[in-house]
């Protein structure tokens, strides 16, 4: 039997976004914004739109596959897809899932995407309950906790308790975002740099650690990337961002209601983390380069070290600005600014980066630029990781 | 002053269609605290699920317990997400472990001035909060602190 593995069967052929805009500043419909981030996908791969046989996104999208189908004039749709779950959870997943159905012949181009108008829906960061409640959340809302920075924010007070690990460390991986921004025109904050002092006197969010610049920004946009076989990938223009490896699901009930999940302060890597390497046949120090969604530079912490990146007795030290840019730090992290400073394309704008890191045209490009790792949606369930490699690392 | 620790005009808290927490609140209306606990395996579970996650028995039986426990984390919100809550300042959430109860954890406000420093470990004990004036009436279960205990 055949080793029953995803790596290297898969590549990202294509990327493709929409200007990023702040919410509510898009002139365009959240399906318009969809289309226009399919169709510049595919001009990026070289290829046809009509060429696409399969959708797959995540965080309950409201453009659904048959209607893009529809709208682009697909031949045959072979694949549709939805990863569960809210939030970006689903980012790293919905592009495994693609590459699944690559993979295993279900499909030959398959478009994994999001499109998110939040200035025409509800934000994230506003309370959307009914007036009255049901199941988990009577136990929650009625206590002001509505918002995924106050559902979170008690995941992250304890693991800061835990490890001793001082806010500092958390500055640093905002300034490290902003300051990649700095040098992305596309970025929502491009011009809006943030240093220590900003940050510091920045209001709280939710104290003891959710300063305003710990949490990621609302917007509209939309990204999508082409997935296809390994082979075809070979003759097209760019350099293939292979799919070394995914993976994607929950650690024990950490989906647990009333905040009972066993391992509280945790972004619920810690299972996930070994299969994923595993899989890629490498480990945390081959990672070169490290994008990691921020809903909340907390959350971030925790990625970084369940996927082995930073240990906690270290974190303190580790975790400065120096550390985490391109091109020379330790962990370069988010190197076109992320959730906090590009813009909150539920993290698929993390996958865009890592694309062009592998194809060595970023912005801020790295020098070890063969192999990325992308974690998705810290703290929510089910979560996904991803990791993408050139030619030279299969 | 008001006699609940939030603003009136939150959502309030409901069954919904299922049911399955109807027992916890109907409890909190008469002063009474109680979870889940499996009549095959004896363990505590919460928050309300239909089975055992230990040995999937659906005997799900609700007992009343003792309101005692000690802060395992906590919150303390600036930014109003609600409409009720604008203008109405930071205030305190904690995130309370019963470890007589396999330590299951429950959320609440911690009674008192919102703006006071938290210990992660000290002892609190439940606090009945009705709120009688809605419909239909409900009774939340807050948290205050029990002077002189602090727990791991």
């Amino acid at each position: 039997m055949s080793e029953r593995s995803l790596r290297g069967k898969a590549a990202i052929t294509g990327i493709g976004e929409t200007t990023y805009y702040k919410h509510g500043a898009s002139p365009h419909s959240e399906f318009k914004l969809a289309l226009q981030a399919v169709v510049a996908a595919c001009a990026d791969a070289g290829i046809s739109p009509d060429e696409v046989d399969g959708f797959a996104s995540y965080g309950d999208d409201r453009s659904d596959a048959g209607h893009l189908a529809a709208a682009l004039g697909i031949r045959e749709l072979k694949f549709s897809n939805m990863f569960w779950g809210g939030g970006g959870g689903g980012v790293c997943g919905a592009i495994g899932n693609a590459a699944a159905a690559v993979a295993t012949g279900m499909a030959d181009c398959v478009v994994a995407f999001r499109s998110l108008a939040q200035g025409q829906y509800r934000r994230y960061g506003r309370s959307g309950a009914a007036a009255v409640l049901a199941g988990d959340d009577s136990f929650v809302i009625p206590y002001g906790v509505m918002s995924p920075a106050q559902r979170f924010a008690m995941k992250v007070t304890r693991f800061m308790h835990e490890h001793g690990i001082k806010q500092d460390a958390l500055r640093a991986i905002s300034l490290a975002c902003y300051h990649h921004a700095q040098n992305n025109p596309n970025a929502v904050m491009h011009g809006r740099p943030l240093d220590a002092e900003k940050y510091d006197t920045s209001r709280w969010i939710v104290e003891p650690f959710f300063h305003l610049y710990d949490c990621c920004q609302e917007n509209d946009g939309a990204a999508a990337v082409i997935v296809m076989s390994a082979e075809r990938a070979r003759d097209l223009k760019h350099k293939p961002a292979y799919i070394l490896a995914c993976a994607q699901g929950c650690d024990t009930r950490s989906a647990a209601p009333v905040h009972n999940m066993p391992n509280y302060a945790s972004s619920h890597f810690g299972q996930l983390a070994p299969r994923l390497y595993q899989m890629a046949k490498l480990g945390p120090a081959d990672m070169g380069i490290v994008q990691c969604y921020e809903n909340f530079t907390g959350g971030v912490l925790m990625s970084l070290v369940e996927h082995g990146l930073v240990k906690t007795e270290e974190a303190n030290e580790v975790l400065v600005k120096d550390n985490l840019i391109a091109p020379n730090g330790r962990i370069p992290l988010n190197t076109s600014g992320g959730n906090l400073a590009e813009c909150y394309m539920h993290g698929l704008e993390l996958v865009h980066e890592s694309v062009r890191q592998i194809r060595g045209v970023a912005i801020n490009q790295t020098h070890q630029n063969d192999v990325a790792l992308i974690m998705g949606g810290p703290m929510v369930t089910p979560v996904s990781s991803l990791i993408l490699g050139s030619e030279s690392a299969l | 002053m008001s006699s609940t620790y939030l603003p009136e005009g939150l959502p309030q808290p409901g069954t919904g269609p299922d049911g399955l927490a109807e027992p916890y609140w109907a409890g909190t209306r008469e002063g009474k605290l109680r979870i889940q606990r499996c009549s095959a395996c004896q363990s505590w579970q919460w928050g309300p699920e239909w089975i055992c996650h230990r040995c999937h028995s659906f005997e799900m039986a609700w007992v009343d317990i003792v309101g005692r426990g000690h802060i395992y984390s906590y919150e303390r919100p600036h930014h109003p997400v609600h409409a009720a809550l604008h203008g109405h300042g930071p205030y305190l959430v904690v995130l309370v472990e019963l470890p007589d109860y396999g330590r299951v954890r429950m959320i609440g406000n911690l009674l008192g001035d919102p703006r006071q420093a938290v210990v992660i470990g000290a002892a609190v004990e439940a606090v009945f909060e009705p709120h009688d004036n809605s419909d239909p009436p409900y009774t939340l279960v807050q948290w205050r602190l029990v002077s002189g205990h602090t727990d791991a």
